[in-house]
């Protein structure tokens, strides 16, 4: 038995490869115990399930993915440590080669997948049907079913860490290196499924704020009306459902490739890998723009409610952000010029590429004349998007430097690169959605996150991050490559990798301040009692903070665009305010539902199974989604009504009555 | 049909939409559906486009003459677009609130999708046997990639309609039951499209260059 045993704790439990696997073990063993023992201990499991886990509220789901996002962050920052420490020397061995695969392999997934596309959805979530006065998204239940798709998804990716090993192919996982002739183990099935997962997720969540935003808006709230979010949600959407697809497919051939063995991107029998290439990023680069144009929303509703001005040319700003969901289809080569496609496809690719500098560029330049004479206020939400205008156009511009095929071919795959990537997507949505969440926050909890904590973190982030990346772009010029995992001395690197290093320190160190600054703020922030804590523009500021779970007692009809504004400025912003208590109606609301999160656990069971190649497991969890679609359709009594009595009692006790 | 009558009638005033259209609740859902099937046409185009890149690697295997059978594909294609006609008189039915119809014409939608999904497993079956499996070349891969995630649509299809057919003889025509008879037929509708480029694309282009 203790031969089986050993074989089986070196086979999926990996405890043969060292403290790291121990002591993540551990940390994850006493977590458990702790949620489990707090949740019993409080007596909260009920709470937890009837609040949380069946909610079909967008305001608790969008919390759910904050948290989520937050967490991701957390390990994905964690990940860079680890790397970064790696490489701060020269012939390192903090790390082996199989290890720092697997980290950056990890690292760009989460990030990516994990961290960014939750984030985003936590603000759609809980932003888009306050700013266009909707009780609801338009299919609250296909929302859960995105959450708990997402949730379940990111679980499978992270288990693969202590239970048979991570994927270890790059966050792009090409083939024919994932192909299973060069790669056996359990890793790259783990990325395969928990993408696939989520990514039914991601689709389902671009449809619902689609038809959300085109069939849901408060009456007279035209299309031109819309807050530049909601504009940003809904290019962010039609990417989303455009791209994805890809995704899909690009995976779910190279898992045929590996389960069943056909050969759509093997060497032999015909498989061609690059049709892999092009699928993936034909996904791959729309992707990097649905995470970055709701950041783009975040700044324009902050640039105008801090610089106390109507945002500076809306329709550009509309113009721009579907421009660059058109453009984003059209630029996918170029993660490849160096494939030998021929001067004609790169020079198309490389011009279709710069193009995107141009939406971009009246993006900028629209948010510096919203900020041009007007009374600016330096708080938290406002720092970050001044912090990302110089940087974002010094991550745009060597965008455009990489763009240049021919001069791509020096660039390509190194360390030049990494500091381009990451100066985009760290300015863009990290910014942005940090930028997001200082300013939505008191809107979702109802108090304010500490300004003095935040403000620390903010310049320890920002400092970090210069010191972290511009060594890079000199590494790459030096001749350092992607993904090594170590380097000889003597060849020039060692210091400015150490620079790097310790600008990443400094980031995780901004990192911690965030998350001091959240708990500090939970007992210390200022509450927020009007609902309306930066003066807001748009109509989430009307309501209270939090807001009810209906959202709007009556439904307000929109006559301008920043409706909150101009009541304001007209002296009439107490019409949205003060309810009369004659036009409340019985409210319509969807019911709470365990089946969503069900669902996921049965994907989740159904992708485990076929990670392992464990069939029966895999056959039950599919039986498990079947069941739940069915049991759905014979569904018809989904809603429930807030009986108007009720709603004039909470009103009342808000005080708006 | 005086029992359809009386479970149509209700909401007079809107009576110049149709059925599923009148509750915004069920209409909303039409719209996603239409944005779903967008992506599921693209998640088709990519698969189209793989076979397209694959098509002529057949490895030294069998080739698209070797394998593809006219007869076969003709009947399922005459098959599967009759599905379409019927489907569409299940449709044409339960706009006309009558119970009975709706029902034996999915019901013969039914019939013709399972005799559709039969021919197509024989035709993969022999196909196999003659050694042209998946895992002979990256053609052979593509092609029943390609066809066979049409067939698969299909049984997922056959089981909707049987689900929706159960709601509608159990709840009669409304609002709801509508809407769900117009979605599952306009999924059906839209299987049949893709299938039409299958048809070209795959199969008569396979037999003729």
């Amino acid at each position: 038995m203790p031969a089986a045993l050993k074989q089986f704790t070196d086979t999926y439990l990996m405890w043969n490869e060292g403290y790291l696997i121990w002591i993540s073990d551990i940390l994850i063993a006493l977590t458990s115990i702790g949620i489990v023992a707090t949740l019993t201990y409080f007596k909260k499991w009920k709470w937890l399930w009837k609040e949380w886990l069946t909610s079909v509220d967008h305001k608790r789901i969008g919390i759910m993915y904050l948290i989520a996002a937050l967490l991701m962050m957390f390990r994905g920052g964690a990940d860079a440590m680890l790397l970064r420490t790696q490489l701060a020397s020269p012939n390192s061995h903090f790390l082996t080669a199989e290890h720092y695969d697997q980290i950056f392999t990890t690292h760009g997934t989460i990030m990516i997948l994990f961290m960014a596309m939750p984030m985003i959805f936590a603000m759609f979530n809980i932003v888009v049907p306050l700013q266009i006065g909707a009780r609801d998204v338009a299919f609250p239940y296909l929302n859960a079913i995105s959450f708990w798709l997402f949730f379940f998804g990111a679980m499978l990716f992270n288990i693969s860490f202590v239970f048979g090993g991570s994927p270890d192919a790059g966050w792009v996982s090409y083939p024919p290196l994932t192909e299973l002739g060069f790669d056996k183990g359990p890793g790259e099935n783990f990325y395969l499924l928990s993408l696939q997962i989520s990514g039914i997720g991601s689709i389902a969540t671009g449809i619902n704020f689609l038809a959300t935003i085109l069939k849901m808006r408060a009456p007279g709230m035209k299309l031109m009306r819309m807050p530049l979010f909601t504009w940003s949600v809904v290019a962010a959407s039609i990417v989303i459902i455009f791209a994805f697809p890809a995704l899909t497919i690009a995976l779910a051939l190279l898992m045929l490739d590996r389960i069943v063995g056909t050969h759509f991107f093997t060497m032999l029998h015909g498989g061609d890998p690059m049709m892999f290439v092009n699928l993936f990023w034909i996904w791959g680069h729309p992707e990097v723009y649905i995470v970055v144009l709701p950041a783009f929303g975040v700044f324009s509703e902050v640039v105008a409610t801090f610089a106390r001005k109507r945002i500076f040319g809306y329709t550009s700003m509309v113009a721009s952000l579907l421009l660059i969901s058109v453009i984003s289809y059209f630029v996918w080569a170029h993660h490849f010029f160096t494939m030998g496609a021929g001067a004609d496809v790169n020079t198309f690719f490389a011009v279709a590429s710069m193009m995107v500098a141009i939406p971009t560029g009246v993006k900028v330049f629209n948010w510096l004349f919203t900020m041009f004479r007007g009374r600016i206020s330096f708080e938290l939400p406002m720092l970050w998007t001044l912090a990302f205008v110089p940087n974002f156009i010094i991550g745009g511009a060597t965008g455009v430097m990489l763009a240049v095929a021919p001069a791509d071919y020096q660039y390509h795959n190194s360390y030049f690169l990494i500091a381009h990537f990451h100066q985009v997507l760290i300015a863009g949505p990290v910014f942005g959605l940090i930028a997001g969440m200082y300013f939505w926050w008191p809107k979702m909890f109802g108090f304010k996150l500490d300004e003095k904590i935040g403000r620390i973190a903010f310049w320890l982030f920002n400092i970090g991050f210069y010191v972290c990346f511009m060594p890079q772009y000199a590494l790459g010029f030096k001749g350092m490559q992607r993904r090594m995992y170590t380097y000889p001395a003597g060849m020039g690197w060692h210091t400015l990798n150490l620079i790097s290093t310790i600008g990443a320190y400094i980031m995780g160190l901004g990192f911690l301040f965030i998350v001091v600054q959240i708990v500090y703020s939970i007992k210390y922030g200022e509450r927020d009692l009007t609902g309306d804590p930066w003066n807001g523009r748009t109509l989430e500021w009307s309501l209270p903070s939090p807001a009810p779970h209906y959202n709007f007692a009556v439904i307000p009809t929109v006559t301008d665009r920043d409706m909150l504004w101009v009541m304001k400025q007209e002296g009439r912003e107490g019409e949205l305010r003060r309810i009369n208590p004659d036009a409340i109606a019985d409210i319509h609301m969807p019911k709470n539902s365990g089946r969503p999160f069900l669902m996921g656990l049965a994907f989740f069971v159904a992708g485990f199974g076929f990670v392992f190649n464990w069939y029966v497991l895999a056959v039950i969890g599919l039986v498990g989604v079947a069941l739940t679609m069915i049991l759905r359709a014979f569904e018809w009594d989904d809603e429930y009504h807030i009986l108007a009595e009720e709603v004039r009692e909470v009103e009342a006790a808000l005080g708006r009555l | 049909m005086a029992v359809a009558h009386t479970t149509v009638a209700p909401h007079q005033h809107v009576a110049d939409k149709p059925l599923e259209y009148q509750n915004p609740v069920q209409s909303v859902k039409i719209l996603g559906f239409w944005i779903f099937l967008a992506t599921d046409m693209l998640l088709f185009g990519c698969l189209f486009a793989t076979y397209l890149v694959l098509r002529t690697h057949t490895d030294g295997g069998p080739t698209p003459h070797d394998i593809f059978d006219v007869r076969g594909f003709t009947i399922e294609t005459f098959v599967l677009l009759t599905s379409s006609f019927t489907g569409g008189m299940s449709t044409l039915a339960m706009r006309n609130g009558n119970k009975r119809q709706l029902l034996t014409w999915l019901i013969v939608t039914i019939a013709l999708g399972l005799t559709f999904v039969g021919f197509e497993a024989s035709e993969f079956v022999s196909d196999a046997l003659r050694g042209a499996t998946m895992q002979r070349s990256a053609f052979l891969s593509a092609f029943f990639t390609l066809v066979g995630t049409h067939g698969t649509h299909v049984s997922i299809g056959i089981i909707w309609m049987i689900v929706t057919a159960i709601q509608v003889a159990k709840k009669g025509i409304n609002p709801i039951s509508a809407r769900k008879v117009f979605v599952v037929n306009l999924y059906w509708h839209f299987l049949d499209v893709v299938w039409v480029f299958i048809f070209t694309v795959v199969y008569l282009s396979g037999v003729v260059m």
